[in-house]
């Protein structure tokens, strides 16, 4: 059946192959595919390519009237501006510091709680806190942002607590040295059971018999854990690692999260180019040419992020993702 | 998951305490904050004062939920994300069923541009403004197509897809082939069939995403009557909660008691917006760890 060969048949090897069937046949015969696949590629066209193509603004002054086509050249003007801008420089700053922050708080977590979840040996206790942690996560921002603005408000809980044991009311959502810390945890809160699937699934693809013959060869759990469930670990790691770095400054710096929890008294820590476009772009008088300019900037930081992690991860002996 | 290790009925060993113990109090941590909610919907404002640590529900008084009820913007806005939520889902698994199915054919030539073309997306985009312009110019401004057209796609949720259609024996297609069915066919009377847990699982996602969207309202979204439950939320939840007004409405309150308290009420909308998750979630726990375990990040 020359459907299941080509199908089969890595690309290179379809040259050596060729006088068998023509490339035109080849099309022809995935008509249906192409036909399935085509409203996805709309899609991404519409939706991901077209806005690319609209990044040109960020070298134009932006004119409603005449539309991004019509608007005239400037050069790298908006990007000069940008430069001496300094609420884009706290902003980048704050997308550093925080996206950082949050991949060292957080990153770590989940693969911690995997291996305690992989090593508990009470199955349906296991099931239980999983069920538990991994609920949040599927609770929007907007909800548990009023839920945490509820707990540390003037006479939620933590106040309470803290006047329990004799402390001063505080709110830390407008407290600058609070505010990070409040979304570290939160977002730990929010994703840990989430995020700890992915290793679960990883540890239980490890043959159960290397970790018998450990055990019978006298190894206790430390030793297992370094020299069985880490090695099976290491690539998932790497990989979300990678992933993790790349989309540092735009999965990392959660749009959704900052934007429902801050405020104007905490901008200073809180305000990053996610929320700094968002709120420029959308006020009366805005520069789209330069708000566009700004998310340039983000968008080739993150590329460079995402290639220097990769090759570090090559350096390290791992696959990397490309 | 680790099911299929041999563990018979062991003791609890020293670690299995000290991971019980741990894993109880993060659970105990996780949990605590919707207990918190549930017991504010349900009280009344007397009850929060005079107890300085409102930890058990001292009182119960379902009036939060029935001026929730009375809200007839509440009732759009959920009218509105129920519209979102069902078209939604069956926008968003019909494109990326057939398109996931399609890319998981080797062999299809101009596979891996494709695939390449997806994959880039994740890492790079136009930004806000060239999306917003758009988007705009497609005549999505204050339409609830913007949360379920340029909203539907999870690049994602596509390449779990494809890896797990990767992992279908491909002797299936082979004999319904030779009966003369065509791809389309397959694809609809044999493979999703035989898949429809997995399925499940993600028509799930889609909907819990389309539940809790907010972000394209945000943008596109002003007229009111259009706006979901989310951006409902954000309002009563959010927006009203500046430190100021909370002073005010607590004044208020202390004058004169008897009405409802009004983080009983914020909280009675949480938990009313919050149904729809929690009927589904069991549904959804019982699928997703296989669901991404087939798919898995490489493939």
């Amino acid at each position: 059946m020359a459907d299941s060969v080509t199908a089969r048949t890595p690309k290179r090897s379809l040259r050596t192959l060729a006088p068998k069937q023509s490339l035109g046949k080849t099309i022809l015969q995935y008509k249906y595919f192409y036909l399935m696949v085509l409203p996805v590629l709309i899609w991404y066209a519409l939706f991901s390519y077209a806005p690319m193509y609209g990044v040109t603004l960020a070298f134009k002054s932006f004119n409603y009237s005449k539309g991004i086509l019509g608007s005239p050249w400037i050069g790298l003007e908006n990007f000069q501006t940008l430069l001496t801008d300094p609420d884009f420089r706290r902003a980048f700053w704050n997308t550093v510091i925080i996206s950082l922050m949050k991949l060292i708080t957080h990153f770590p977590m989940p693969i911690i709680l995997a291996i305690v979840l992989y090593e508990f040996s009470r199955t349906k206790m296991k099931r239980f806190f999983q069920t538990i942690l991994t609920f949040p996560h599927f609770i929007s921002w907007v909800v548990l942002s009023g839920i945490i603005i509820n707990i540390l408000s003037k006479d939620g809980i933590y106040n309470q607590i803290i006047m329990l044991f004799g402390g001063d009311p505080n709110s830390p959502l407008v407290d600058e040295s609070a505010f990070r810390p409040v979304l570290y945890i939160t977002h730990v809160w929010r994703e840990i059971g989430w995020d700890s699937i992915i290793y679960l699934a990883a540890l239980a693809g490890i043959n159960p018999e290397l970790f018998e013959a450990a055990e019978v060869d006298g190894a206790n759990r430390f030793r297992r854990l370094l020299n069985i469930a880490w090695p099976g670990l290491k690539s998932t790691v790497a990989v979300l690692l990678i992933l993790q770095v790349g989309q540092l400054l735009t999965q990392g710096s959660s749009f959704e999260q900052i934007f429902n929890l801050y405020s104007s008294p905490v901008y200073s820590v809180a305000d990053t180019i996610d929320t700094y476009i968002y709120r420029t772009s959308f006020t009366i008088g805005s520069d789209f040419g330069y708000t566009t300019a700004v998310g340039v900037v983000k968008s080739i930081i993150s590329l460079i992020l995402l290639w220097a992690a990769n090759t570090f991860a090559k350096k390290m002996g791992e696959e990397g993702l490309y | 998951m680790t099911d299929t290790t041999v563990k018979k009925r062991k003791k609890w060993s020293v670690f299995d305490i000290v991971a019980f113990v741990v894993l109880g109090l993060l659970a105990l941590v996780t949990f605590f904050p919707f207990y918190n909610v549930l017991i504010i919907s349900v009280a009344k404002f007397e009850a929060i004062s005079k107890s300085d640590f409102y930890i058990f529900p001292l009182s119960f008084d379902l009036s939060a939920y029935k001026l929730l009820l009375q809200d007839m913007k509440f009732w759009s806005s959920i009218l509105n994300s129920v519209i979102v939520t069902v078209v939604g889902v069956l926008f968003s698994m019909t494109i990326s069923v057939a398109g996931a199915y399609a890319l998981s054919k080797r062999g299809m030539p101009g596979r891996n541009i494709m695939l390449s073309l997806i994959l880039f997306t994740m890492f790079f985009n136009g930004g806000l403004i060239p999306f917003y312009l758009v988007v705009k110019d497609l005549g999505f401004v204050n339409n609830l197509l913007v949360m379920i057209i340029p909203a539907g796609l999870n690049t994602f949720y596509l390449i779990i897809m494809k890896n797990y259609f990767n992992t279908i024996p491909e002797s299936l297609e082979e004999s319904a082939k030779l009966d003369g069915a065509n791809d389309l066919y397959i694809l609809y009377k044999i493979i999703i069939p035989i898949s429809a847990p997995f399925m499940a699982t993600f028509a799930l996602f889609y909907a819990v995403e389309r539940w809790n969207e907010w972000w394209y309202a945000l943008i596109f979204i002003s007229d009111a009557s259009k706006a979901p439950l989310q951006i409902y939320l954000r309002e009563t939840l959010i927006t009203s909660n500046s430190l100021l007004s909370q002073m005010a409405q607590t004044l208020a309150e202390q004058e004169q008691t008897g009405k409802v308290y009004t983080p009983a009420l914020q909280m009675a909308a949480i938990v009313v917006s919050s149904i729809p998750i929690i009927v589904v979630y069991p549904f959804l726990q019982k699928h997703f760890n296989k669901g991404i375990m087939v798919g898995s990040i490489k493939g």
